[in-house]
């Protein structure tokens, strides 16, 4: 995947809640079987309605979704962050995240940040007010800053340090693979196989 | 201090820890389908590497599949169909394809087959893996990224989740099911209540369900957000896993079963975090949002935006009723819906539809009722018994089995604004088919449902 290191854009604002991955990609697009082309998918439903945002030109070329609560519920399907990094999106920014679009997003190179609530609002406010208003990422830092404003957000050492080298986890887990090795020699013999 | 159910588990997969990285975790079953498959596969060709442990993997087709007989109309559909088939032929992994006496919905067939057993760490590239941690099981789901991983190495790294205990208090009232409290629950915590956390049913309702109300309660974990949701196995798992095609046998039996007993949560382990709900208050549940959280009695009446205090639930409610074409205050009762589905992963297995039958035999449906089994298992045990000949005299329609009308990725989909009253997971806007309005609800409230044309339970009849 693509390393991350810090990023600077323009944000489109989401003033949605509870933005669930069948709303980001509808189950539809689920039927390709190659990895690309999503992109055409994305908020496939919403972008019917021409004051949908994304369909606003002033937030063309932007970089950075800044979303209501509970981004990313629903569904395991990862095209939901192949949509948004093909798209253009590099980094989603919200309170709350679903728990498997997170990791979906962090083994893809796409950032999920979280910050809270009122910090959200701050910055859907100002890419409302000027939506050429920049957004730096700093996952180097693990900071947000916007004009002002500079916000801490949290994210694992292990988790960033992946990212900000572009590592393919099972290239990492093979070094390990006299563990797992072992590790199967011990396995309870009641266990089923699917043979 | 004592431990959890889930830290237990939990702990017995750790293939290897080291401080400020995620554990390594072993994985017992690998379940995959043709949709969140076909780019691991091809992500494997890409590095030249190969499945690890194919006989800890096991494959169906299940969300593309038309639940009527024939092939597959849609040449995308049967491309991602046909793509899965050469995978598991290329990688020797067993798969039950359409037509084949063990297809059917992956989270249905594991159970089925007792591939699903308690204390293993299940994944699948689909979100209601939970439905296996009905069986004391860590399950969840997964996307295509960790597909690919857990193929070449069978194991994931992955920090372990909090954990949160959910204790149903006193007993689910006659006529209130295992899908009623779910709802309910989701209802009481929220989409986002579960985040980050195993949840673990508990408490004397819990204990009393069957294994296939534990299995639809545990499916429903991932609309409170929740990471796996964990039941611990008793007398009710084990009866309902002894002779199973891949159960233990002989002494083998004995052994698991004495592990199995030890896989409960210690009484002085603590959890993160403990709601606490009482059954004994609970009436038949339904949806009326577009989420899952979005949930009532179904004797109460469609909510009124301004009652949600948090200003974001309040804008939440406000577009879920524009796009439900509901108004505030109308009875849910009065509501009426054009298509009834009974199946999926949540609700297709033969107790949902037996419970379905009781309802219609003898009546007629007013609404176009489709009654999908599972499996081609569930199917054949409701031949067995006649519940199709029940469902056909309703004037239901009788279908193969699949994921049908839980998502739009086979021919059983809603027109642009047609309403269902459905026994799915989700509600979510264009979930059932772009424009479509979901109303989520138990099988016994489906055939209710049908049967009158409007959201009802089986009690009003």
């Amino acid at each position: 995947m693509e390393a991350f290191t810090t990023h600077t854009g323009r944000a489109v604002p989401l003033r949605r809640s509870n933005v669930d991955t069948d709303q980001i990609i509808p189950a539809v697009w689920l039927k390709q079987v190659s990895r690309t082309g999503f992109e055409k998918g994305l908020f496939a439903a919403w972008r019917e309605d021409p004051s949908f945002v994304l369909n606003d030109p002033a937030y063309e070329g932007a970089s950075i979704l800044v979303s209501g609560p509970d981004f990313g519920t629903g569904s395991s399907r990862e095209h939901a962050v192949w949509a948004l990094q093909q798209y253009g999106f590099r980094v989603v920014i919200s309170s709350r995240f679903g728990d498997i679009f997170r990791n979906n997003s962090t083994k893809m190179g796409l950032l999920p940040v979280v910050l809270p609530e009122d910090v959200v609002e701050r910055l859907q406010a100002a890419a409302e007010a000027d939506p050429k208003t920049e957004i730096t990422v700093d996952l180097v830092e693990r900071q947000v800053r916007q004009g002002d404003l500079v916000v801490p957000f949290e994210i694992d050492d292990y988790t960033r340090w992946r990212l900000m080298e572009g590592l393919d986890d099972i290239g990492l887990t093979l070094r390990h693979a006299d563990a797992i090795e072992e590790y199967e020699n011990g396995r309870q013999p009641w266990l089923p196989t699917t043979v | 201090m004592g431990r959890t159910l889930a830290e237990k588990v939990w702990e017995q997969h750790v293939v290897r820890r080291a401080e400020g990285e995620p554990d390594l975790l072993y994985i017992d079953l690998h379940l995959i389908h043709e949709v969140t498959s076909p780019q691991a596969f091809d992500g494997l060709r890409m590095a030249g590497r190969t499945v690890r442990r194919p006989e800890l993997t096991i494959a169906t087709e299940d969300h593309n599949v038309p639940t009527v007989l024939g092939p597959i109309s849609d040449p995308v559909s049967r491309t991602q169909v046909e793509t899965l088939r050469k995978n598991a032929a290329e990688f020797g992994i067993r798969l039950h394809p359409m037509g084949d006496a063990g297809q059917g919905v992956v989270h249905i067939i594991g159970p089925q087959f007792g591939l699903t057993q308690p204390g293993m760490t299940i994944v699948c590239g689909d979100s209601h893996t939970s439905t296996h941690g009905a069986f004391g099981a860590i399950a969840f789901g997964i996307g295509t990224s960790e597909v690919e991983h857990v193929l070449a190495t069978q194991t994931l790294p992955a920090y372990r989740p909090k954990t949160m205990a959910i204790e149903v208090k006193g007993e689910l009232p006659v006529g209130v099911t295992a899908k009623d409290l779910i709802l309910a629950i989701i209802a009481k915590i929220g989409t986002g209540g579960g985040q980050g956390h195993i949840v673990e049913y508990r408490g004397e309702a819990v204990r009393k369900l069957s294994m296939e109300g534990r299995m639809t309660v545990c499916n429903m974990s991932i609309e409170a957000g929740a990471r796996a949701g964990m039941i611990a196995p008793d007398e009710t798992t084990f009866e309902y896993l002894r002779g199973r095609p891949h159960a233990p046998k002989g002494e083998a039996w004995d052994q698991a079963v004495a592990y199995w007993k030890t896989l409960r949560t210690d009484d002085d382990a603590e959890f993160d975090k403990v709601v606490e709900i009482d059954a004994s208050t609970l009436t038949p549940f339904v949806t009326w949002g577009t989420n899952p959280g979005q949930g009532a009695p179904l004797g109460s009446v469609v909510p009124s935006p301004e009652q949600f205090s948090d200003p974001v639930e309040r804008a939440a409610a406000e577009r879920a009723l524009e796009y439900m074409g509901l108004t505030a205050g109308t009875p849910l009762r009065d509501i009426e819906v054009d298509t009834v589905f009974v199946g999926s992963c949540t609700n297709g297995r033969i107790e949902d539809l037996r419970a379905a039958a009781e309802i219609l035999r003898g009546r007629k449906v007013v609404t176009r009722t489709l009654i999908v089994p599972g499996s081609m298992g569930v199917k054949k045990a409701a031949e067995e018994e006649g519940l199709h000949e029940i469902f056909k005299a309703a004037g239901a329609e009788w279908r193969e089995a699949g994921c049908s009308m839980c998502l739009g990725m086979n021919p059983d989909t809603l027109k642009p604004g047609e309403r269902s009253a459905s026994t799915s997971n989700r509600n979510f806007e264009g979930r059932q088919g772009k424009g479509g309005r979901t109303h989520l609800v138990s099988p016994q409230v489906a055939a209710a449902t049908a049967v009158t044309g409007r959201l009802t339970a089986p009690a009003d009849l």
